[in-house]
């Protein structure tokens, strides 16, 4: 039965973690301001790790539902790593992944049941796509990754953080969507009467092209930091070399 | 007759799973740049869709429904779509070893993946009978197999175009998806259900 499970629920995500937890290894940074950082900055979870992007982009069509889906988010991976880590003694590795499963589920449900019960109209609107956060990859990644070998409140912390990565990024795509889609910003005009709104922005298409153009625009960014950074290096080593031969 | 053709028509064209409801994409992403795995996995998608949501209109409205605990779906419908996988894996590998030899490998994949989950919750959520939600499983699984084959077989031209360095890898990809989702948004409209 164990050795059902555990691959029943087990092998695909332990795959897409091995393939995952590459840019994870190098973590070094122990301080919890830290590991926000981490979360929000250099390791955000949709755009650099252009994880958990299925759900995602389908709430970003508004401010509002982006913001919603974020939070709920940030409450799931938060809570999630510290139970993982409160319980990493008590569970048996071979069923460790449906058991971060449940976690996760166990969450989700209590968000859900929240949600309906004091935010009817927005739980609506997210729809089935609140159900699905259970398959997050990236949550059941920092289950694994993390969570599983750190202590409880540093473990908090950094669901914490990817949360709040997460929610900066839907924002990101969110804000752009709605203000030229809708002409809106949180539900109110932005631009006057005489905007003419481009639909297409928030419906489907334009949530994929949107989401194109933001991972070129990182990606031009970090190429360019790159670029700017080797530039300086070089000149650092060559500047070495030159003082080595003066020497 | 005609009711469960418009659902299958619907669930293809209208409202495809990936263009126009954002399901699935981390495969569709992941897996449409061949042509050949893009064929398996959407077979393999499809077989586990059907079988993951005859299982959990079953459980949802004999189990969940009669004893109140329909706010257990999320947590049951994870444990049936890892499940069907595990089951469907077994089945395949000791009847049909051939064809287990072509989508084997991504029927793990597909153990925790938004598409899979997402069908029979929508299927129950709107309270379909047990035909139509088959049927919408399947129109679901043609409709994800009939976007991956064209975002394969775009992708396959995209290797050979210069792409700005920028956009090169998911960036394309994505924009790319925006324009087929675009084209999909000509369907919607053509069936009212």
């Amino acid at each position: 039965m164990s050795e059902i499970e555990s691959s029943a629920g087990g092998r695909s995500p332990a795959e897409q973690i091995a393939a995952l937890s590459g840019p994870f290894r190098g973590s070094k940074q122990t301080t919890l301001g830290g590991l926000i950082a981490d979360g929000i900055l250099t390791k955000n979870p949709v755009f650099v790790l252009a994880l958990s992007l299925c759900p995602a982009v389908a709430v970003t069509n508004s401010v509002k539902t982006s913001l919603a889906m974020g939070l709920s988010v940030t409450f799931v991976m938060s809570f999630s790593n510290l139970f993982t880590s409160l319980f990493r003694r008590v569970i048996n590795s071979k069923v460790r992944m449906p058991v971060y499963i449940l976690i996760i589920a166990v969450l989700v449900t209590l968000t859900e049941l929240f949600m309906s019960a004091f935010l009817p109209a927005l739980y609506q609107q997210l729809g089935v796509y609140l159900k699905l956060v259970v398959v997050f990859a990236i949550i059941l990644a920092r289950a694994e990754v993390f969570a599983s070998k750190n202590k409880a409140w540093p473990s908090f912390v950094d669901g914490f953080g990817m949360g709040a990565g997460f929610t900066v990024a839907m924002l990101v795509i969110g804000i752009p969507r709605e203000v030229i889609g809708a002409g809106t910003f949180w539900g109110y005009p932005v631009f006057g009467a005489h905007y003419q709104p481009i639909l297409m922005v928030i419906l489907a298409p334009g949530g994929f092209i949107t989401i194109g153009l933001l991972i070129a625009l990182f990606k031009a960014i970090s190429a360019a930091r790159e670029k700017s950074a080797s530039a300086a290096r070089r000149s650092i080593a060559v500047g070495g070399t030159a003082e080595v031969s003066h020497g | 007759m005609a009711e469960y053709l418009l659902v299958f028509m619907s669930a293809v064209l209208v409202n495809n799973f990936v263009l126009t409801r954002f399901l699935g994409l981390c495969i569709f992403f992941g897996v449409s740049t061949s042509f050949e795995a893009s064929l398996g996995m959407g077979v393999a998608v499809t077989a586990v869709m059907v079988v993951a949501s005859l299982f959990g209109w079953l459980i949802y409205f004999f189990v969940l429904t009669p004893l109140d605990l329909t706010f257990f779906t999320t947590i049951c419908f994870v444990l049936i779509v890892a499940s069907t996988v595990q089951m469907v894996d077994i089945v395949t590998k000791r009847f049909a070893p051939k064809l287990y030899s072509m989508w084997g490998i991504y029927l793990m994949l597909i153990a925790t993946n938004c598409v899979v989950l997402s069908v029979p919750l929508i299927n129950v959520e709107n309270e379909f009978n047990l035909a139509r939600s088959l049927v919408h499983a399947v129109g679901a699984g043609v409709g994800f197999w009939l976007a991956l084959l064209l975002m394969a077989s775009i992708r396959e031209k995209l290797t050979h175009s210069e792409v700005p360095d920028a956009f090169k890898g998911l960036g394309i990809a994505f924009v790319t998806a925006g324009l087929l989702s675009l084209a999909f948004l000509g369907f919607s409209g053509m069936i009212a259900l």
